[in-house]
């Protein structure tokens, strides 16, 4: 690591008051941070330490929904999200992501904010984008196994890792930030993230010296949920595929639909032209079919990970009918597909 | 004065900040119980537990744990009073070579905890789940290179088992 200096952070309000430049970086649980400031990918000057930040830790139910502080560890959230319902999809895929370990100490926040886990981003001697604009991308004719087929462009084509961010597009969270301004702002995450673009570097839209302060999470029925992982090993790894699903059925028509992916997008992948098709449709095999064609018709494949249009509309088809299997045998349903009763 | 707290003795935090609580145990204080296989949160050798959460302590920055109580392997039983899970490690032959053995220990012992918390886990959450298959998934942050797996989970197991008979 090179040295740095530390800033401590004790309250939201005092946003304002850091000095903050191009070499600084806020530091919450530090799992993604600390280890990239190993590799010397991150080299920051001052670190902005949050751990003493008060009432950053807290969950609270408001006025629509539910009120996450950026602090909240990933633990913390899974158990909340368990004992909520219409959370279901959330504590599943929080549980799905990382280990124990991890998820004990890595927070909200810092979640949204993880770098990719392309390997050619993590080895300093290739050429990346991402790490070193203009160097060229290694990914693009290399191992591109765990690589993204939407949402690329010429520059890049790394994913995003959460497993987190994908429910939370799904259920439509929203991000509240504090600026150097002293303002504060609330970003869709839906609009958070951006696609690599000519500019690879830029991974979503918070601007210098921006903390992220909380999620909030709309409250609603969503009906039976499922977070489906596919990856390479049973347990900790990151996604090749995942589907983020929850949905009601009434009389076999589909009334409500939450739905993300992860593992193929170079964001958490909001597919909004599956569900156009989708909502409002019957849940049969052809209208399935229809959505999911919908979405892959702009998928472009890299070598390696050809395999994921086909990984992906089979785990989609199975996620949903899964889902409309239960609703079927229990309409009004909300939780897990999975919830033992 | 600004101290962390290890095995209930108090000690000052280290000067540089990019001292993690890992080189801080080796280099400081001389204590090598906890192991350092990856350096990079993959393996879980170094695996301590914080305020009774386990963690890997390669990636905390010794600074960031100010007040914090930290449990290293050497604070879990003693050589004349194991805890039940060293007991059942040994039982159960769970180690080869040893050296993930502490992170073992010790992520197991804050299973066990969970375990009687009820906190869930992705297996846990399913039907048709075994409990080996759930301690399995819950002990996925720590590798064994000599592929001791199926003992550890029977160690652990063991001690589930006996700890619901008391």
């Amino acid at each position: 690591m090179t040295p740095f200096t530390v800033q401590s952070l004790k309250n939201t309000k005092d946003v304002s008051g850091l000095k903050f430049n191009s070499k600084s970086r806020y530091l919450a649980g530090g799992t993604n941070l600390v280890d990239l400031m190993k590799h010397q990918i991150e080299t920051p000057v001052t670190l902005v330490d949050l751990s003493e930040w008060q009432g950053a830790d807290e969950i609270t139910k408001e006025d629509g929904g539910f009120r996450i502080g950026a602090m909240v560890t990933n633990t913390e959230l899974a158990n909340f999200a368990y004992s909520e319902p219409s959370l279901s999809l959330l504590s599943q895929a929080l549980l799905s992501g990382a280990t124990v370990q991890l998820r004990n100490r890595a927070t909200t926040g810092g979640n949204l904010l993880q770098r990719t886990r392309c390997y050619y981003f993590y080895d300093t001697a290739k050429a990346c984008n991402k790490r070193e604009p203009g160097s060229g991308c290694s990914a693009m004719t290399g191992m591109n196994r765990i690589h993204a087929i939407l949402g690329t462009s010429e520059r890049c084509i790394a994913t995003h890792p959460s497993d987190m961010a994908v429910a939370l597009m799904a259920v439509n969270a929203t991000v509240e930030v504090r600026t150097q301004q002293g303002e504060t702002s609330n970003i869709p995450l839906r609009n958070f993230y951006c696609m690599p673009g000519e500019t690879p570097e830029l991974e979503n839209v918070l601007q210098r010296g921006d903390l992220i302060t909380s999620v909030f999470i709309p409250e609603k029925k969503r009906g039976t949920q499922h977070y489906h992982k596919v990856r390479d090993r049973a347990s900790y790894a990151f996604a090749l595929v995942s589907v983020a699903a929850g949905m009601v059925l009434e009389e076999g028509i589909i009334r409500s639909l939450e739905l993300s992916f992860g593992g193929v997008g170079t964001i958490p992948w909001h597919p909004q032209k599956a569900i156009d098709v989708l909502q409002g449709s019957a849940a049969s095999d052809e209208v399935l079919n229809q959505a999911i064609d919908a979405e892959l018709a702009d998928a472009e494949t890299f070598g390696s990970n050809d395999f994921k249009p086909e990984l992906l509309r089979r785990v989609f088809l199975s996620v949903m009918h899964s889902l409309a299997d239960r609703q079927h045998k229990q309409p009004g349903h909300e939780g897990a597909l999975y919830d033992n009763q | 004065m600004s101290a962390l707290y290890i095995n209930g003795e108090s000690f000052p935090l280290p000067e540089d900040p990019r001292t993690t609580l890992l080189d801080f145990l080796h280099q400081n204080l001389s204590m090598f119980g906890t192991k350092k296989g990856c350096d990079h949160g993959q393996c879980g050798a170094c695996t301590v537990i914080v305020d009774g959460r386990r963690m890997n302590a390669c990636l905390l920055l010794a600074f960031q744990l100010k007040g914090k109580q930290i449990t290293t392997i050497e604070g879990i039983g003693e050589a004349d009073d194991l805890h039940p899970l060293q007991q059942a490690f040994i039982d159960k032959d769970a180690f080869q070579c040893g050296y993930c053995t502490s992170g073992q220990l010790c992520s197991g012992v804050a299973l066990l905890n969970e375990l009687k918390e009820r906190e869930p886990s992705i297996v846990s959450t399913q039907q048709d789940a075994t409990p080996r298959e759930d301690i399995s998934e819950r002990m996925s942050g720590n590798l064994c290179r000599c592929g001791a797996y199926p003992n550890i989970v029977e160690a652990i197991e063991q001690v589930i088992v006996m700890e619901g008979e008391k």
